[in-house]
């Protein structure tokens, strides 16, 4: 018997059964139908898969479903704000696969900046860092362009957190 | 001369058409494409692999994975369907136990979920018989290999081999010469959208939602090697989710989603190729081993230039990279010779990477030329400058436009060049070796010969019809305002419909052509539509017309032309390798949307740095296996890795090309970039590094 779960994405409920194999992503693209995370590796290794889930960014092909029983689930499609418009003036894309995962991993970075989190770039532990060129680069790794649309996305970025330009 | 368009539209910094559906992941590709009205549940397809490079099938059990609840077929070479021509043998899939590389599919599993299909896939049994010959000879590229064969033509119909004059004499008597051999390796793109098909076979009718970048190309493809009529195949393809060339050309894994789907009549049926399946599938850069010799004057005038190229190829089939094609168009010298060698090899077939040719090509010459410069105490920028041609070297014929000393002089402005000291290893700041370095960049202008296009009035708007395709390249916002100024009104009511096989025929997005070769004929559309209907057409109103011939291209040599600068950053004690700085300065004829354009020449130059840096495929010569087949282990540029990256161009109005006055700029900006920072990074560290990737264990040795 495949168990039952409910989750709730971009603000609707779902409430589904599923194979105990299948990962969040292939939940969410196979038997939601909603298919604005993207499988770019299936192995957590290239971040298209990027959603928040309860707020945090997860790669979502390295999450098993059934783990994430009752979660809030945020794709990009439920990413209102800056950041969309930010993307698009910088033209922080081109073809678009990783595009939703960057966006839901930018709507991370600003949260954990905004919560004082530092990385592995912050050279004062003890302040709140600046979130500059080095410390968006940084924080945005986890998420591969093959477009090369790096720079842009850092504006984006950068646009979105209002902070000012270099 | 070309009547070229009076730039309105073009020109302008417009936002892509489709940014907003982009930015929420709402634009549908291939993998999921909704399933169409009256259809059935879909189903899911995954596939097994050869586990050796050459062989034959001997035993293949089935019955585990069939047994299996919710599986509906398991297809292999004693079941599937016999395929109406097998010419291609990449695309003769489960036609016969032959085994002809690593990673080839042996059986694909149809199941009602894509759990099932991949544990029933783990349950095929298969036995086979490797053929018993010395195995590393077979995978491993060589110079010294007694096999090397000269194949016909390389790729794009280019001469296989060319001279002129007499290098061996010139060699004899110029005062200064080198002979340096430089290697690059085996790449795979690696869009970030795998290789994916959604399939339906009606009984009568085969519809692919392939991601492609040319739907023709698909339709005809699979037209031929199923024996249907043009009418029963439709491919449609709205978004690509990158291609860079490997989805230029249909693989094995189309055939195999058309064989599924018509295995499963009413069902579509949706394939997707796994990461690691797509570096056997999906195909691959030539690793290239390249013999250089300069023969020149102390003045650094070239005497002599020669490129002798070692590539492979696949047994399967043939594929001639044309690495030795931009070396007969760079640079003056009475004597030259350019050779093409393949070895055929265990390995999957390789294929189109964004620039073929010229990208590995432009590695080794542009190093040699940095080393020649060193040797004659002569500046990089200035030794090319010298050996600008004032026509085609090898054909005599002049170019269209030419700027490369133009971009050359503008890069070492904006660089700071000027004040450059051309000693390698001197500078070291906190710790790192720090350098400098130079290289050129070309890429032909290409305008394909055959597309179709059509322009109808629709309500108050105006509407272009065309097959092609919109990888992030930005056409569906670049092809509109084309369309505008060549009807003369706004922007804003032009659509242009793409990626559809029921539009009219599109040649393949590749090959920079996309913007010449379709606005061409949307160009020539708006005029037959505007000579038949005036300024005032009514709802209905319709032209089409084809890319028309264009007279100047037997006259003149056309190419876009670039120089790319790099500060490269050496750890003293790590050896790690940093670009803090890339600038490149392109001619690339008229720009017409400057944001998109700019994308795409940044994309390139990130391209190059992965190339210049991070990427290689590591085949293991004993079993043809790509070992690091995934993104955690084939290393591409990630944000962190791209510091300071800037694109220019010049302003460039080249009146024979196309009436948008375009070049292409898809492919330039890879072009030259890795041969940049090889030259900074013997620069700061005075290691002079031949063989791509730049690694630590290079610049330490």
């Amino acid at each position: 018997m495949d168990p039952e779960l409910t989750l709730t994405v971009d603000g609707a409920t779902h409430t589904t059964t599923c194979d105990t194999r299948t990962s969040l992503l292939d939940l969410l693209r196979r038997r939601l139908g909603i298919t604005s995370p993207k499988k770019g590796c299936d192995h957590g290794q290239c971040g298209a898969c990027t959603v928040l889930v309860d707020g945090r960014r997860v790669l979502s092909c390295l999450t098993l479903a059934v783990t994430r029983d009752g979660a809030e689930v945020v794709t990009a499609a439920g990413i209102d704000g800056p950041l969309p418009q930010a993307f698009q003036e910088a033209d922080g894309f081109q073809c678009g696969y990783c595009t939703p995962g960057q966006v839901c991993s930018a709507a991370g970075v600003l949260d954990e900046h905004a919560r004082g989190w530092p990385s592995v770039v912050t050279a004062d532990l003890t302040d709140t860092p600046a979130l500059d060129d080095a410390e968006i680069a940084e924080r945005m790794s986890g998420n591969l362009c093959r477009c090369g649309a790096y720079k842009g996305i850092r504006e984006a970025v950068r646009t979105a957190a209002g902070a000012a330009t270099r | 001369m070309t009547d070229v368009l009076e730039p309105r539209a073009i020109g302008r910094d417009l936002l892509r058409r489709d940014g907003g559906l982009k930015v929420r992941g709402t634009a549908v590709y291939a993998d999921e494409t909704p399933v169409p009205e009256g259809a059935g549940p879909p189903a899911y397809c995954r596939v097994v692999t050869s586990t050796v490079a050459r062989g034959r099938i001997v035993d293949l059990d089935t019955t585990a994975a069939e047994a299996l609840d919710g599986v509906q077929r398991v297809l292999t070479h004693a079941t599937a369907e016999h395929l109406a021509s097998t010419e291609d043998r990449e695309l003769a899939v489960l036609q016969d136990a032959e085994v002809g590389f690593r990673g080839q599919i042996v059986a694909a599993v149809l199941a009602d979920s894509d759990e099932i299909a991949r544990e029933a896939a783990g349950l095929v049994e298969v036995r086979y018989a490797a053929e018993a010959t010395n195995a590393e000879l077979r995978a491993e590229l060589r110079a010294d290999r007694t096999d090397l064969y000269t194949p016909e033509k390389v790729n794009a119909g280019h001469e296989t081999d060319t001279a002129t004059g007499n290098m061996d004499d010139a060699l004899a008597l110029a005062p200064v010469t080198l002979e340096r051999t430089y290697r690059t390796p085996m790449q795979h793109n690696n869009p970030m959208e795998p290789h994916a098909t959604s399939a339906l076979w009606t009984g009568t009718h085969l519809t692919l939602w392939d991601s492609t970048q040319s739907v023709h190309r698909v339709r005809d493809t699979v037209v031929q090697v199923f024996g249907l009529a043009p009418e029963q195949v439709r491919v449609v393809c709205p978004y690509v989710g990158g291609g860079f060339g490997s989805k230029g050309t249909p693989h094995a894994n189309v055939v195999t989603a058309a064989l599924a789907a018509r295995a499963l009549p009413g069902r579509l049926v949706r394939f997707a190729l796994t990461r690691q399946e797509m570096f056997a599938l999906a195909g691959h850069r030539t690793p290239t081993i390249q013999r250089l010799q300069l023969a020149a004057e102390r003045d650094g005038t070239l005497r002599g230039i020669a490129i002798d190229v070692v590539e492979q190829t696949s047994k399967v089939k043939e594929f001639a990279e044309q690495t030795g094609v931009p070396t007969r168009t760079m640079y003056a010298a009475p004597n030259r010779r350019t050779t093409h060698r393949l070895a055929a090899l265990d390995v999957p077939v390789p294929s189109w990477m964004r620039a073929p040719g010229e990208c590995p090509g432009m590695f080794g010459p542009e190093v040699a030329l940095d080393e020649l410069a060193v040797e004659l105490g002569i500046d990089p920028v200035e030794l090319r400058i010298r050996n600008e041609p004032e026509v085609d070297p090898e054909t005599g014929r002049p170019f269209s436009s030419r700027n490369l000393v133009a971009c050359l002089r503008a890069g070492a402005e904006r660089f700071g060049w000027a004040d450059r000291d051309p000693e390698p290893g001197t500078r070291r700041v906190d710790g790192w070796w720090v350098g400098t370095g130079v290289a050129a960049s070309v890429y032909p202008t290409i305008r394909m010969t055959k597309s179709t296009a059509t322009v109808r009035r629709e309500g108050d708007r105006y509407v272009g019809r065309i097959g092609a395709a919109d990888l992030g390249t930005g056409a569906y916002t670049v092809l509109p305002q084309i369309l505008a100024d060549a009807l003369g009104v706004d922007e804003a009511r032009v659509d242009v419909l793409l990626g559809d096989t029921d539009l009219p025929e599109a040649s393949v997005a590749g090959g920079s052509s996309g913007t010449t070769t379709w606005g061409s004929a949307l160009v020539e559309a708006a005029r037959e539509f505007r000579d038949e209907f005036g300024d005032d057409p009514r709802e209905g109103d319709e032209a089409a017309a084809d890319v028309p011939p264009n007279p100047a291209e037997q006259e003149y040599v056309m190419s876009a032309f670039g120089a790319q600068f790099a500060e490269v950053r050496v750890h003293a004690d790590t050896g790690e390798v940093r670009v803090p700085r890339l600038y490149g300065v392109f001619a690339c004829g008229r720009i017409v949307n400057p944001r998109t354009a700019r994308s795409q020449l940044l994309g390139g130059m990130t391209m190059g740095l992965g190339m210049a840096l991070h990427e290689q495929s590591l085949l293991d010569p004993r079993t043809g296996a790509v070992v690091n087949h995934d993104l955690a282990e084939y290393h591409v540029p990630a944000n962190a890795d791209v510091a300071d990256l800037q694109a220019h161009w010049l302003d460039e109005d080249d009146p024979y090309v196309n009436p948008m006055g375009s070049k292409g700029v898809g492919e330039i900006g890879i072009v030259g970039t890795a041969a940049a920072v090889a030259n900074a990074a013997w620069h700061a560290t005075g290691v002079r590094v031949r063989d791509l990737p730049i690694t630590l264990d290079k610049v330490l040795g």
